[in-house]
C-alpha cells in the first residue's frame, strides 16, 4: 500500500509494466514536441512576443509620447487638430513608431493605423503597473512603469479597436480603456 | 548480543546492494538541496540577470 | 527540561505518548495528532472564510447582479486571494505533512513546542493579513504589485505567515530524522510520505522565494528602501506565489495515491515509476513560475522557454505518470477486490457513495482535464499572449487548486475526522452529496471563466460593461453568458462548500465517538479480507483496459485543444 513502506526493500529493481513504460514513452515525446514546437514558432510563426525593451525613467517616457503625439496629429478638412474627447487621435506614418503611455486610469493617445502595414510599438507606464489588451483580438502584454517595451505589430483586419487594461491598478482599474482603429 | 550484530551485518549487506537512484531517493536532505538549487540557478538566478541587463533607453 | 528518559518523553520535554488506531492500525502519537487537528481546523476556518469572500467576488461578476460596490470588490478580492490561496492550503498542508511523517511512520512529532510556534506565527500572520486587508488600506490584490503599496502590516503578516510554515516545514524534516534514528519504519519510507517530501521541499523553495522579496517590501512600505524594481519584484514573487500551488499539486496527488490505498486498499503499480515522477516535481516544478512572466517586457525568449516548459516538459510528464498510476493502481486494487468483469466494473462499482473516495477521483479527473490541460495551454511561450491576465487565467487556476486540490483536501478530511478526531461523520447522506456539488460548482467556474477569458475579458476587473471608461468598449454577448453561468456555479460550489464545513464541524463536535471498542465507520475502510483470492495483480500479468482508455481520451483531448489554440494564435495581428 501506498502509505506502508515498500514490501521490497530494493524497490528500485521492480521491473516497470509494459503499460507504464508505453506511457512514459508517450509522455516524454509530447513534451519534446511541444518543447520544439515553441522554438519552431519563433521560425515558422508570425507570433512571438518580442523582448526588447530599454529602461527609461517615466517623466522621460511621457515627454517621448507627446513629442511623438504633438508631430502626428490628425487633421480634420480645415486643418485643425482632431481630438475624441480631449484625447488626441494620432495618425503614425506606416513602418513608423507608435508610442502608447499607459497612466491611472486610460491609454493615451488614440492611434489610427494602416491595416497590413507594419509600425513599433512602445508602450510604458508612467505609474502603477497596467495591462495592455487588445480586443476584441485578444493580444494581452503587461505594461511596467521604467520599462520600455518595443513591439512589432501589423494590425490584419479593420475597425475599431478597445484597449482595456487587464492589470489591476486601484479603485479606478475598471474605467481604464483607450482606442486604436484600423483603416484600409 | 550476536543477534543484533547479525541483524547489522544483514542490514550492511543489503544497503551496499542498494541502486544509487534509490539511495538518492532515499535521501530527503539530497532532495532538497537539489529542489532549491535547480530553481533557484534556473528561474530565480537567470532570471534576476536577464531583469539587469535590460539596456537603458537612449 | 527533563531528565526522564528520552524513549519516555521528547526531546522538547513534552510527554510522548502513542494510541493504536484501531481501524488502520497506525501507531499515533499524542502531540502529532493534537498539531494535526489544530491546523486543521484553523484551514478550515479559513477556508469558510475565503469561500464566503469568493463567492461575494462572483456575485459581484456576475452582471445581472454586480453585488458588490467596486472599493469593497477589490478589497474582498484581496482577502479572497489570501485566505484560500494561502492560508486554508498552506495550514490544511501542514496536516497533511505531519500527518505523512508523524503518523505514517509511526514516530513522535519532533520538536512539539517549534510545532507550537509555527501554528502560533501561521494564525499571527493570516489573523493579521485579515485585519490589513478589511481596514481597507490593502486592496492591493494578493499578487501586491509595486508600486502600488499597501498597509505595512500586509507585508509583515505575509512575512510572519511565510516564518511560521517554514519552522512548520522544519518540524516536518526533523520528524523525518527521528522516525528514521529511532526506525520506527523498515526500508523507504511510504510513498505518500515520499509525495510530502516533494511537497515539503517545493514549500521550503516558496517560502524562501516569498521571504527575499516580501521583506524589501516591507522595508520599501515603512519609507527604509525608496524604490522596489516592478519586473524584479514580479520575477522573485512569482517565485513564491506559484511554486505555493506547486506544493498543492505535490500534496494532493500524495493524497489521491492515500486515499486509494485506505479505501480500496491500492498499492502503487510501480514504486520506482511513482517516486521518479515526484523527482522531476521536485527538480522542475518550479519553474513554472516563469507562466507569470510570459507577456512581460524584458524577459529572453531562451529564459521564458526553458522555465515555462518546465525544463522540456519534465515535470508535465511527471503529472501525465500520476494521471496513469494513480486510476491504474485503483484499478488493479478493484479487480483484485473482485471487480474484475469488462473495462469499467472496477469504476461503476467502485465506493462513490464514500466522498473521501467520490472526492479523490473527481479531484484526479478535473484537475487533469481542466486544470493540467489549461495550465500548459497557457503556459505556452506564444499562446500566452490569447489568455494573460484575462479571466482564463483564473479559470485555469481554479481547475488546478478549487477542483483539484481543494477537492482532494475535502475528501482526506472525510478520513482525518474519523481516524485523527475519532468522531464519525454525521449526514452521510448529505456527506455523500457534498463532493459532486462542489465538484459541479468548480468544474463550472473553472470552465466558464476559461470561456470569458478567451472572449478576452479581464480578470480582477469589476465592470464588464466599462460604463464609465472614457473609450467605451462592448464584450461580445456571450462574454455576459458566461460571467452569469459563473456565478450560478459559485453558488453550486459555495452550497457544496457551506456543506462541507456544517459536515465537518458538526462531526467533530458532534459526531458518534469512535474510541469504544465496537463503533463503527459509516464510510468503511478498505476491508482487506474481500480481496478475491488473487487471480489478479503479480506483475507480469497486470493488465490495465480501463485506465488506458481513460488517459487515451485524455490525451487526445489535450492534443486536440492544445492545437486549437495554435490556431487561434495564428489569427492575431502579426507581431512584425
Amino acid at each position: 500500500m501506498a502509505i506502508k513502506p515498500p514490501a521490497n526493500r530494493l524497490w528500485w529493481n521492480d521491473p516497470i509494466h509494459g503499460v507504464e513504460l508505453g506511457w512514459i514513452i508517450i509522455a516524454f515525446l509530447w513534451g519534446l514536441f511541444m518543447f520544439f514546437f515553441m522554438i519552431a514558432w519563433h521560425f515558422i510563426g508570425e507570433q512571438n512576443l518580442s523582448s526588447e525593451t530599454y529602461r527609461i525613467r517615466p517623466e522621460k517616457y511621457q515627454e517621448k509620447v507627446e513629442a511623438f503625439a504633438q508631430q502626428h496629429q490628425a487633421k480634420d478638412q480645415n486643418g485643425a487638430p482632431l481630438e475624441e474627447k480631449g484625447v488626441p487621435v494620432v495618425r503614425p506614418p506606416a513602418g513608423g513608431d507608435v508610442y502608447i503611455l499607459a497612466r491611472l486610469w486610460e491609454f493615451w493617445p488614440i492611434i489610427e493605423l494602416k491595416k497590413g502595414q507594419s509600425y513599433r510599438f512602445h508602450i510604458s507606464s508612467v505609474d502603477w503597473q497596467h495591462g495592455f489588451s487588445l480586443q476584441p483580438t485578444n493580444i494581452n502584454i503587461s505594461v511596467h512603469p521604467g520599462y520600455e517595451h518595443v513591439i512589432n505589430l501589423t494590425p490584419t483586419d479593420t475597425g475599431t479597436f478597445g484597449v482595456i487594461c487587464n492589470e489591476y491598478c486601484g479603485i479606478g482599474h475598471h474605467t481604464m480603456t483607450g482606442r486604436i482603429r484600423v483603416v484600409e | 548480543m550476536t543477534d543484533t550484530k547479525q541483524g547489522k551485518d544483514v542490514q550492511a549487506a543489503i544497503s551496499e546492494r542498494v541502486p544509487i537512484m534509490q539511495r538518492v531517493l532515499d535521501n530527503p536532505f539530497l532532495l532538497l538541496f537539489l529542489g532549491i538549487t535547480v530553481p533557484a540557478a534556473l528561474y530565480l538566478i537567470w532570471g534576476i540577470m536577464e531583469v539587469a541587463s535590460v539596456p537603458i533607453a537612449e | 527540561m527533563t531528565t526522564v528518559d528520552v524513549g519516555a518523553v521528547g526531546k522538547a520535554g513534552i510527554a510522548v505518548n502513542y494510541r493504536t488506531c484501531r481501524f488502520t492500525g497506525l501507531r499515533i502519537e499524542a502531540n502529532a495528532e493534537t498539531l494535526i487537528k489544530v491546523n486543521a481546523v484553523a484551514a478550515v476556518v479559513f477556508l469558510a472564510l475565503g469561500g464566503l469572500m469568493g463567492l461575494l467576488v462572483a456575485l459581484t461578476r456576475w452582471p445581472a447582479i454586480q453585488l458588490l460596490p467596486a472599493e469593497w470588490f477589490y478589497l474582498v478580492l484581496t482577502g479572497h486571494g489570501a485566505n484560500v490561496l494561502l492560508f486554508w492550503i498552506i495550514f490544511f498542508e501542514i496536516a497533511v505533512l505531519y500527518f505523512a511523517s508523524a503518523v505514517l511512520l509511526g514516530a513522535r512529532l519532533a520538536t512539539p513546542r517549534i510545532a507550537w510556534l509555527a501554528f502560533g506565527l501561521m494564525i499571527a500572520g493570516a489573523l493579521m493579513a485579515n485585519y490589513a486587508v478589511l481596514r481597507g488600506d490593502s486592496s492591493v490584490m494578493f499578487t501586491s504589485y509595486p508600486p502600488m503599496m499597501a498597509s505595512h502590516w500586509f507585508y509583515l503578516a505575509l512575512i510572519i505567515f511565510a516564518v511560521g510554515a517554514l519552522l512548520a516545514v522544519m518540524v516536518f524534516f526533523g520528524t523525518l530524522v527521528v522516525a528514521k534514528e529511532e526506525k520506527t519504519y523498515d526500508g523507504s519510507v511510504p510513498l505518500v510520505t515520499f509525495g510530502a517530501i516533494t511537497a515539503g521541499i517545493i514549500a521550503v523553495f516558496t517560502l524562501a522565494s516569498g521571504a527575499i522579496i516580501l521583506i524589501p517590501t516591507w522595508l520599501w512600505s515603512i519609507g527604509v528602501i525608496s524604490q522596489i524594481d516592478t519586473l524584479m519584484y514580479k520575477v522573485v514573487w512569482w517565485g513564491m506565489g506559484h511554486s505555493s500551488q506547486q506544493i498543492n499539486v505535490s500534496a494532493h496527488v500524495a493524497i489521491w495515491y492515500a486515499i486509494g490505498a485506505m479505501v480500496l486498499g491500492a498499492k502503487p503499480l510501480s514504486e520506482k515509476v511513482s517516486r521518479t515522477a515526484f523527482l522531476t516535481y521536485i527538480l522542475f516544478l518550479q519553474l513554472a513560475s516563469a507562466h507569470h512572466l510570459l507577456a512581460e517586457p524584458g524577459m529572453s525568449s531562451s529564459w521564458r522557454i526553458v522555465n515555462t516548459s518546465y525544463m522540456m516538459y519534465l515535470a508535465v510528464m511527471g503529472s501525465m505518470i500520476h494521471g496513469l498510476t494513480v486510476p491504474g493502481a485503483i484499478e488493479a486494487a478493484q479487480r483484485r477486490n473482485g471487480f474484475d468483469r469488462g473495462i469499467f466494473e472496477w469504476l461503476t462499482k467502485a465506493p462513490w457513495g464514500n466522498p473521501a473516495f467520490s472526492g479523490m477521483f473527481m479531484s484526479l479527473v478535473l484537475f487533469g482535464f481542466v486544470g493540467g490541460i489549461s495550465g500548459v495551454v497557457l503556459g505556452t511561450e506564444q499562446l500566452n499572449v490569447l489568455m494573460h491576465n484575462t479571466l482564463y487565467v483564473p479559470g485555469h487556476f481554479h481547475g488546478t487548486v478549487v477542483a483539484g486540490t481543494t477537492l482532494a483536501f475535502m475528501a482526506m478530511t472525510y478520513l482525518v475526522v474519523p481516524l485523527i478526531f475519532q468522531r464519525d461523520i454525521i449526514w452521510p447522506g448529505l456527506a455523500r452529496l457534498q463532493p459532486f456539488l462542489f465538484a459541479i460548482g468548480a468544474g463550472g467556474i473553472s470552465l466558464f471563466m476559461m470561456g470569458a477569458g478567451t472572449l478576452g475579458v479581464a480578470r480582477r476587473h469589476w465592470d464588464i460593461s466599462l460604463t464609465d471608461a472614457v473609450h467605451a468598449f462592448e464584450y461580445p454577448p456571450g462574454a455576459y453568458m458566461m460571467m452569469a453561468l459563473n456565478g450560478i456555479f459559485a453558488v453550486l460550489a459555495s452550497i457544496g462548500g457551506i456543506l462541507f464545513i456544517l459536515i465537518v464541524v458538526g462531526s467533530i463536535l458532534r459526531g458518534p465517538r469512535l474510541d469504544g471498542t465496537n463503533a463503527k465507520l459509516t464510510f468503511p475502510l478498505h476491508d482487506a479480507s474481500r480481496e478475491a483470492v488473487s487471480k489478479y495483480g503479480s506483475h507480469a500479468t497486470v493488465k490495465l483496459p480501463g485506465t488506458i482508455v481513460l488517459v487515451g481520451i485524455f490525451f487526445a483531448a489535450f492534443v486536440l485543444y492544445y492545437f486549437v489554440n495554435w490556431k487561434y494564435l495564428s489569427d492575431l495581428w502579426l507581431f512584425r
